[in-house]
């Protein structure tokens, strides 16, 4: 069942793993975004988490654990944003951009001492019995828990934002933040507790490429996935599954590309290298294309202060 | 008829730096009482409200709610003990329906479906239809503040507070929204209503406590006083009339004809085929409820957004295909709403925001170089002349106060000469006699031969100044009229989209 060199089956079960670093990040980014929050940090939040988590598991020996300690470093480097751009109310643009600056700086730093080492393994969730099955083992069963957690994230953002009053509260504070707060939202309090969740899952997404993609820590791991993860978040409208579809089409891509260059085929290597952004983005932007209203918060990427 | 009482407020001060907002604030409230907080911008009513609703915390004085203590820390706590409030810029959220709306502004929302019902019921009984599930953003400001209401409605409160509730509404929309307001308080909801308007506060409110500079000067009953006392209670200084200088019409200044343009605003209004003349020394008022066409109309007047060379025509000469500098050369001056960042650059010095438009008329370039002494002179002069209150010519347009500034914005705009002059919201967010001066400077410009049109949306205003009286409704303008003799009945009718057979008339300008 291969086609020029490349299994189906295989490239499903692949991408899926392969756009957990993605997925993760983008949809904090959208919880953050929604909450009217531009923080362009989450490369830096990815990287401090790839290195916090890979610190951790190494040092307790337990995956589970690395991915707990990724989430805190993502989430206590976004605090820094949050103070910066909540508190002080600096820039958002600027803080976010120095904030990935920063987060690959300390990295690069803090893992002076790792590189080389092998992370505890993150293994496969379910039993062989069940990864074993033809088609759906390797696809549905096949895969460690952060893959299925990460899904499960998706479903229970999207129920959150769309269904309660937490999530209709974020909503409220991104649209318009003068009339949450003449409502009597703390504004600011929810916004800071957005952007550490958007850190969180920015850190545990990193964690995934050090502790189970590659798995060990070099300088600048995440390569730019961050980014990606920005404008995935744009084009999918802030919606949750939209993240979803955009993340695995780049993983896919990312993954295909690489299993063609493998396979020989005659496209030249960086052609094949830049398909995966440019798909993405162009699939993204025909998506969100020829709607009225794209979606974005109102009030995003602005500061607010209470003054009145 | 004396009621219980329900809120007393006494000895309340409040002071920002710099300023003293409230200083030893007293007056009480009773159940179902329809009392009216009435005095200018400025003079301290919206911190008033807003320590009431626990949004602000007064530095000294006590409140007391049916007897007990009451310092609400915070709005979900003002809003428990059945204080509700209903906003002057409605906090609403555009892109969230009326029952997700409606649900933020309570503690404990009944899930959606229960809540729709709810909405759906008091609506009705309170004559104020609205369906739930519509988006705010596509509501009309007369819908908005329905939402607003109904959100208040459902906590079922014992005192409503009603920010400035009528500025955005046709006078059909506040008869109804008056009725619902007596309806309330036969029922035995107090009402507090904040408001400049006094011909509202004498029709409709029981009391009325007057602030100025942040003190009571007075307390009356509005049924008892005159709107001039009230208004000069309220002003403290006696308040001119503006005297109209009658001079002849001349000959035609500004024409427009079948002008129609797409409106680059999201959500904006589009103009369809607007019509009229405006003769030298004549003032054209046109009104409407916000959102009609106005900002699009001035954009199109100006030279923001163009058209075909001889849908404009100013002293015969066509500058529709021209922008804002030609039309400027021609002798057409505009000046737009919005005061931060339309009319005016915030964070540049009065000189260098007088230069940006007067530059043309006043020659105020010599050799592509900016003459800064003149333009100064120029500032200066403004200043002066509309007795705008700041430290100097060199201080960023920003740090003036919203009516300060307006004031100076005014004075750029007439005072360059112009033959004719469009205006939009000449006196918003000015105080009483700061509005009475720029309405009598239009009136002067008119006196000396201008053509003017004034885009406003206060009706009272535009009966003062006008000359002839046309409505913008949905982009499309009614056939202009003689304003003197106009009721409030056939402008209401015309507001409210009563084009008919008018419209059929339209093209003999």
């Amino acid at each position: 069942m291969d086609f020029g060199g490349i299994n189906p089956v295989i490239l499903i079960a692949t991408l899926m793993a392969s756009a957990v670093p993605i997925l993760m990040a983008a949809l904090g980014e959208t919880v953050v975004e929604r909450a009217g929050v531009l923080n362009l940090g989450v490369e830096g939040m990815m990287v401090i988490g790839a290195l916090g988590g890979f610190i951790v598991a190494v040092e307790t020996g337990s995956p589970v654990l690395g991915f707990v300690g990724g989430a805190v470093a993502g989430a206590v480097l976004s605090l820094i944003f949050a103070l910066l751009t909540q508190v002080f109310l600096a820039n958002q643009v600027a803080t976010g951009l120095a904030l990935t600056l920063f987060g690959l700086g300390v990295s690069s730093l803090g893992g002076q001492g790792y590189n080389g080492i092998k992370p505890p393994p993150t293994t496969q969730l379910l039993p062989d019995a069940l990864a074993d099955l033809p088609v759906v083992g390797p696809i549905v069963f096949g895969h460690d828990w952060v893959v299925y957690f990460s899904i499960a994230m998706t479903a229970v953002l999207w129920w959150v934002l769309k269904a309660t009053r937490v999530g209709l509260i974020i909503r409220a504070v991104g649209e318009s933040h003068e009339a949450a707060h003449a409502l009597g939202y703390k504004v600011n309090r929810i916004r800071l507790m957005c952007i550490a969740f958007g850190g969180a899952m920015a850190g545990m997404g990193g964690a995934y490429v050090s502790l189970a993609r590659v798995p060990q820590w070099v300088d600048g791991i995440t390569a730019g996935a961050g980014w990606i993860a920005l404008a995935i978040v744009v084009f999918a409208s802030w919606k949750p599954w939209r993240v979803l579809i955009g993340a695995y089409l780049f993983g896919g891509i990312t993954v295909l590309q690489l299993n063609l260059q493998v396979a020989g085929s005659g496209i030249p290597v960086e052609y094949l290298s830049m398909a995966p952004y440019l798909i993405t983005i162009l699939v993204l932007v025909i998506m969100s294309a020829g709607r009225k209203a794209n979606g974005a918060p109102a009030a995003l990427g602005q500061n607010f202060h209470a003054s009145r | 008829m004396t009621r219980p009482e329900l809120l007393r407020v006494e000895g309340i001060t409040k002071a920002y730096p710099g300023v003293v907002a409230n200083s030893d604030v007293s007056f009480s409230i009773g159940e179902g009482e329809i009392h009216a907080l009435l005095g200018e911008n400025g003079a301290g009513k919206s911190t008033m409200v807003k320590m009431i609703y626990g949004l602000v915390r007064p530095d000294t004085g006590t409140m007391t709610l049916r007897g007990a203590a009451y310092t609400p820390s915070k709005p979900a706590e003002a809003r428990r003990l059945g204080v509700a409030m209903v906003f002057q810029h409605f906090s609403l959220f555009e892109a969230l329906n009326v029952a997700e709306n409606v649900a933020l502004g309570m503690e404990n929302p009944p899930p959606m479906r229960e809540l729709a019902a709810k909405i759906r019921a008091v609506s009705e009984e309170y004559g104020l239809p609205l369906d739930p599930s519509r988006m705010v953003g596509d509501l009309s400001a007369g819908e908005r503040q329905r939402v607003e209401i109904i959100r208040c409605l459902l906590q079922d409160p014992k005192l409503l507070i009603m920010d400035e509730p009528t500025s955005v509404l046709t006078p059909q929309e506040v008869e109804i929204l008056f009725r619902t307001l007596r309806q309330l308080s036969s029922e035995g909801t107090a009402i507090l209503y904040i408001s400049h308007k006094l011909e509202e506060i004498k029709s409709l409110c029981d009391e009325a406590t007057i602030l100025r500079r942040g003190k009571v000067v007075a307390t009356c009953t509005p049924r008892e006083r005159t709107a001039r006392e009230m208004a000069e209670l309220m002003v403290g200084q006696a308040l001119k009339t503006p005297e109209r200088r009658v001079g002849a019409k001349g000959e035609v200044a500004l024409g427009v004809s079948d002008l129609s343009v797409e409106s680059p605003i999201p959500f904006g209004t589009s103009l369809k085929g607007i019509s009229f003349t405006v003769a030298k020394g004549e003032v054209l008022g046109i009104a409407g409820v916000a959102g009609n066409g106005q900002d699009e109309l001035l954009l199109a007047l100006s030279g923001e957004l163009k058209a075909a060379a001889d849908k404009v025509r100013v002293s015969g000469q066509p500058v529709g295909d021209r922008g804002p500098v030609d039309r400027r050369k021609a002798g057409l001056v505009a000046a737009p709403e919005d005061r931060y960042g339309h009319a005016a650059a915030p964070d540049m010095s009065l000189v260098e925001n007088a230069f940006l438009t007067a530059g043309v008329r006043k020659g105020l370039t010599k050799n592509g170089f900016v003459d800064w002494a003149g333009t100064r002179k120029f500032a200066e002069e403004i200043i002066k002349a509309y007795d705008v209150r700041t430290p100097g010519p060199d201080v960023a347009a920003r740090a003036l106060s919203g009516g300060n500034l307006q004031k100076f914005l005014m004075g750029r705009e007439l005072m360059q000469g112009a033959s004719v002059i469009v205006i939009n919201q000449p006196t918003w967010g000015v105080d009483a006699a700061a509005a009475a001066q720029i309405r009598q400077s239009i009136l002067d410009r008119a006196g000396e031969g201008a053509a003017v049109v004034v885009i406003s949306q206060d009706l009272d205003e535009l009966l003062e100044v006008s000359d002839s009286f046309a409505v913008l409704n949905e982009g499309r303008l009614t056939k202009p009229r003689p304003a003197e003799g106009l009721t409030m009945d056939e402008i209401g009718l015309m507001m409210g989209g009563a084009h008919g057979m008018e419209v059929a008339h339209h093209a003999d300008a």
